[in-house]
């Protein structure tokens, strides 16, 4: 089975991450036991390019698998397709990972259903192994294989949890947004934005978050302060480039629309 | 006062010949002498604004107003007025207005022609076009039209319209608050509610009652705070408060005409005024976000100081440095809001002011107000520009303080004061500047007064316990002029007396047969515990129909479905469920057919549909109402959602009682609040009746049926479906109009008790 190319897996450049405490150091030192890593965070604050980050720090392919509600345990771990001959099996991106030596990176795990998380379990623990009970073949990890999963605390309902028997398989990394010093430099680094246009956004995104729970289900995201500077970078006027990218986007409620807009203008003279 | 002005004119120039106002005085037919001695004032005026053609018509507006017979008042007050109404707005309008005083005087309401003449002038200036002075003419002149009475007799005797005169009176008050649109509404209200009832129609009209008030504020102009609350909280979530945000209060500029009420902050919130105006080019909502934004930066960055250690003025040119220190900062923290600023805040003319004939320390102020913030101020007075570079010195290095504020301020006053600060008369013009707050809370007070000792301190009296529920505020749709009466009906609740529980249990003892008969439906409606749901790829049991279709279409070759399995899901009702009672007083009549009275049949059908829907185990509320005109409502409450069918509940069943009218409106808004708060995810109001809604203080039918009718598409979209059971036979003539489709009449009364819980279970099922 492994007619699969693991290069492609390889991260070749550098992504830009913008270390902001420790934690390049402590995934590393996760990395050497295989200790399973779960990143929390809200959306758009590096969790995915902290991993992408340490894939290619560490020198290893990544195999990211985007999780959703109608995502089957047969879609992580593979599947009997038919073709002329009968049938044959192929591996799901979980069981590549597993037999190549790969980091499996599931983000936004609590998408998936509860059922469906759970057959990550058995490669979670000491037993590092993924049985196949359809093929009935029982997969050894690979040495190098590690799960990270990713998950987003904020939004997601009730319903919308892990399990304890889950959780309590990882390793756990808290993210947020960075602080306004460092999110500047972010902007300026990933866009080339002069600094004093980068702290005015990095201002609208700050009072922005203070809206969360007030009507806003998450803050301006990080990426989309990005997106912002980029706008204005190509040569946007900035207003226009905050409005299309920090508000228009988050929001369809008017009072905070406008809100959101004046607050834009407050800032950008 | 426009003779006074025009005496003086006239003694500079005298552009009219004695022949030439003589032949004027000659068209002008009019034998008042008291008319002569403001004439030639009036045509020199008039020469000087209008065209030939103008002049004859103005003369010849003015004969007519002279004919009607009402005196000089009206004639003189048309001389005055007109030449600027006819310049500003069009010379069309002498006609117009004369044409209206002459129809007017042909009515019943001659005796209000002096006022009526009196409101052109500023209705002039506050429409601003000769079209929107026409629509007001035809607006004032139909409400008296409507408003006038006439008796038919032997002969015809005709009544003034009683509140036309009073409404006159106010009208420069009303222009000033409202738009003509909103003057238009505000007049039908009055017209449509008061139409009979002359005294209440006065006071409407005078703006003495609360409803007067409550249609005009919502008819006011601007932004209104209500409107705009949430945005409000949330612009000082956003950009001021990172943890606590204080509650925001408004207060009616309207009606305090003494003394004008300035926003202000105290422990208790930030008040501010319920409407703001656009002012210079600034919008309504961005006025509010700048006094917020003061007042929010007044917590963050002041402090208190003891304000019995200075003079009045010293407080005053204290507050105005501090004022201008929290400015500066909003500007620097949000360089957006600076325009703001700068067209709020007033630029006083330097030399507007003059010290030897009035206090000139308001406008000083003002002045280096204005120049601390906008270093682009062309005043030459060297105080001000000296301070104003203190100003910006210390606001070099960050923050300052208040302290240094008020250092600034204290040597400020020293430094400029003049002995005509003391006199009486204040130069204000031009230097309010509206967006400060009054700055109460920059202030301590340690002594209450400079009284030596303070005999009697106040004191607090006891407020008086409320008994019982507070009434609760309902509005009414009012269909002919398409708009809610606000705060229209008092609805009271209160716990329905008790009596014997074994009446009912008796009743159902009677209806024993039925209820076996009802126990049989409800084992099939009860909830199913289990539920197949199919198509899963992973599941607890095979569904051998889709195996068997995918394994054909394996072996056919197509893409099997893999989705074979079935799992099974736990599945209840979740419905709550309010019964309305009407106990109005027709249900003591005796059911057609029946030697029971509907209100027996009644208790009866309730109870059984209570008894079943207590074995459904469905959240069940019963209430009955009725109703004593719009100031007594009554609601009350039988059973709740969280009580069980118990005998507490029997007993008030049994104790149900009918009597008074059939306000619907309210009670079906009032039960709505109650299952709006339930967390069912389907709603049902049941309301049961035996006739049209109708009260004994509405002569109109259509009324209140148009206000359930609303009341019913209220409850539409707050997700509850309401459905009438009508137990009147004449019902097809208006349950419709209410309920659209959603209704079912009852012929046979004695048949209820059999058919209402039926009925429940087909709705629910």
């Amino acid at each position: 089975m492994s007619q699969v190319d693991i290069n492609q897996y390889l991260i070749k450049e550098k992504p830009f991450y913008q270390i902001q405490a420790r934690e390049v150091e402590l995934y590393a030192a996760a990395y050497n036991n295989r200790l399973p890593v779960m990143v929390k965070g809200p959306t758009g604050c590096g969790k995915s390019r902290f991993v992408e980050y340490m894939a290619w720090k560490l020198g290893k392919p990544l195999i990211t698998v985007a999780c959703n509600e109608d995502m089957t345990a047969s879609d992580l771990v593979g599947r009997y397709l038919l073709d002329a001959n009968g049938t044959h099996w192929q591996d799901g991106p979980l069981t590549t990972a597993a037999r190549l030596g790969a980091i499996c990176y599931l983000d936004e795990i609590v998408e998936a259903r509860q059922d469906t998380t759970v057959v990550i379990h058995p490669l979670t623990d000491h037993r590092r192994a993924l049985p196949l009970d359809k093929k009935g073949e029982l997969i050894k990890a690979h040495p190098d294989f590690q799960l990270v999963i990713s998950y987003n605390p904020g939004y997601q309902s009730l319903m919308k949890d892990l399990k304890q028997s889950t959780k309590q398989r990882f390793v756990g990394f808290d993210f947020d947004y960075a602080d306004a010093a460092l999110e500047t430099d972010i902007l300026h680094q990933e866009t080339g934005l002069d600094t004093a246009v980068a702290e005015k956004l990095v201002q609208i995104g700050i009072k922005a978050r203070n809206l969360k729970g007030h009507g806003l289900d998450e803050g301006v995201s990080t990426r989309l302060l990005v997106y912002a500077a980029t706008l204005i970078q190509d040569g946007v006027d900035a207003k226009d480039a905050c409005r299309m990218a920090l508000v228009r986007p988050i929001t369809d409620d008017v009072d905070i629309r406008a809100t959101l807009d004046h607050m834009i203008d407050a800032i950008f003279a | 006062m426009v003779i006074a002005v025009s005496k003086t004119q006239k003694a500079k120039t005298s552009r009219l010949s004695p022949e030439q106002l003589l032949a004027y005085r000659d068209q002008f037919k009019c034998n008042f002498k008291a008319v002569d001695n403001v004439f030639e004032d009036c045509m020199e005026e008039a020469v000087y604004r209008l065209s030939e053609q103008g002049i004859s018509d103005y003369l010849e507006g003015a004969s007519r107003v002279t004919m009607i017979g009402r005196g000089l008042e009206p004639i003189l007050t048309y001389l005055e007025e007109m030449p600027q109404v006819a310049h500003d707005l069009g010379e069309e309008t002498l006609n117009m207005v004369a044409e209206a005083v002459w129809a007017l005087s042909r009515t019943a309401n001659g005796k209000s022609i002096p006022a009526f003449v009196q409101t052109i002038g500023i209705a002039s200036r506050r429409l601003g076009c000769k079209e929107s002075l026409g629509q007001y003419i035809s607006l004032v002149m139909q409400m008296m039209a409507r408003t006038a009475s006439s008796v038919y007799g032997w002969k015809q005797t005709s009544y003034p319209s009683p509140g036309a005169i009073s409404m006159l009176e106010q009208m420069p008050y009303l222009l000033q608050q409202l738009s003509l649109i909103g003057l238009k509404n505000w007049i039908e209200y009055g017209i449509t509610n008061y139409h009979n009832h002359p005294e209440r129609q006065k006071d409407y009209f005078s703006l003495q009652s609360a409803d007067a008030r409550a249609v005009l504020q919502r008819e006011r102009h601007g932004t209104l705070f209500m409107d705009h609350e949430r945005q409000l909280n949330l612009y000082l979530q956003a950009l001021w408060f990172e943890e606590e945000i204080p509650l925001l209060v408004p207060y009616s500029e309207a009606f305090d005409q003494l003394r004008k009420p300035h926003p202000y902050y105290d422990q208790l919130g930030f008040r501010i005024p319920d409407v703001y105006g656009d002012l210079n080019g600034v919008s309504g909502i961005n006025r509010y976000r700048m006094v917020l934004a003061h007042m929010a930066g007044h917590r963050r960055w002041s402090h208190q100081l003891i304000a019995d250690n200075y003079s009045p003025f010293q407080r005053m040119a204290v507050e105005h440095f501090e004022d201008c220190r929290i400015d500066y900062l909003i500007m620097k923290n949000y360089p957006g809001l600076e325009s703001t600023i700068k067209a709020l805040h007033p630029q006083p003319d330097e030399w507007a002011c003059n010290p030897e004939e009035e206090s000139c320390i308001r406008h000083r102020l003002t002045m280096i107000s204005y120049a601390m913030l906008f270093p682009d101020h062309d005043y030459e007075n060297s105080d001000v520009i000296d301070f104003a570079q203190r100003f910006y010195a210390a606001m070099a290095d960050g923050q300052s303080t208040t302290n240094e504020m008020a250092s600034l301020g204290l040597s400020f006053v020293a430094r400029t004061r003049k002995q005509s600060d003391q006199y009486s008369s204040v130069h204000f013009k031009d230097t309010e500047v509206f967006y400060r707050d009054d700055n109460r809370h920059l202030w301590q007070f340690i002594e209450e007064g400079d009284e030596e000792e303070m005999w009697d301190k106040r004191v607090h009296k006891e407020e008086e316990e409320v008994q019982g529920l507070p009434p609760r505020h309902y509005p009414e749709w009012d269909y002919n002029s398409n708009n809610y009466r606000p705060d229209w009906v008092s609805l009271y609740e209160s716990l329905h007396p008790s009596g014997q529980a074994s009446k009912i249990d008796q009743l159902l003892s009677k209806h024993d047969a039925l209820a076996k008969r009802l126990k049989r439906l409800l084992e099939m409606l009860k909830p199913q515990q289990f539920v197949r749901v199919r198509y899963q790829e992973e599941g607890s049991e095979l569904d051998l129909d889709v195996a068997i279709r995918s394994l054909i279409d394996f072996k056919s070759g197509a893409q099997p479905d893999p989705r074979i399995n079935m799992s099974h899901q736990h599945d209840g009702r979740n419905i709550a469920v309010m019964l309305l009672l009407d106990l109005s007083a027709s249900l003591n009549e005796k059911a057609a057919g029946s030697n029971q009275t509907i209100l027996e049949l009644s208790q009866e059908a309730v109870a059984l549909t209570a008894w079943a829907v207590e074995q459904l185990g469905d959240e069940f509320a019963i209430a009955g109402f009725c109703s004593n005109s719009r100031h007594e409502v009554r609601y009350q409450h039988i059973k709740g959602f969280s009580e069980h069918w118990d005998d507490n509940v029997k007993g008030r069943l049994a104790a149900m009682e009918a009597g008074y009218s059939t306000r619907m409106g309210a009670a079906m808004r009032h039960a709505a609040h109650y299952l709006e708060a339930r967390k069912a995810d389907k709603k049902l109001l049941l309301v049961l009746t035996d006739g049209e809604p109708a009260d004994i203080d509405v002569t109109d039918d259509k009324l209140l049926i148009h206000d359930s009718h609303k009341a019913v598409q209220e409850l539409d979209q707050k997700g509850i479906y309401s459905h009438c059971i009508n137990l009147d036979p004449k019902a097809d003539e208006y349950v419709q109009d209410i309920f659209g489709q959603q209704y079912t009449v009852i012929d046979k009364l004695e048949r209820l008790p059999e058919k209402l819980p039926q009925l429940f279970m087909a709705l629910t099922k």
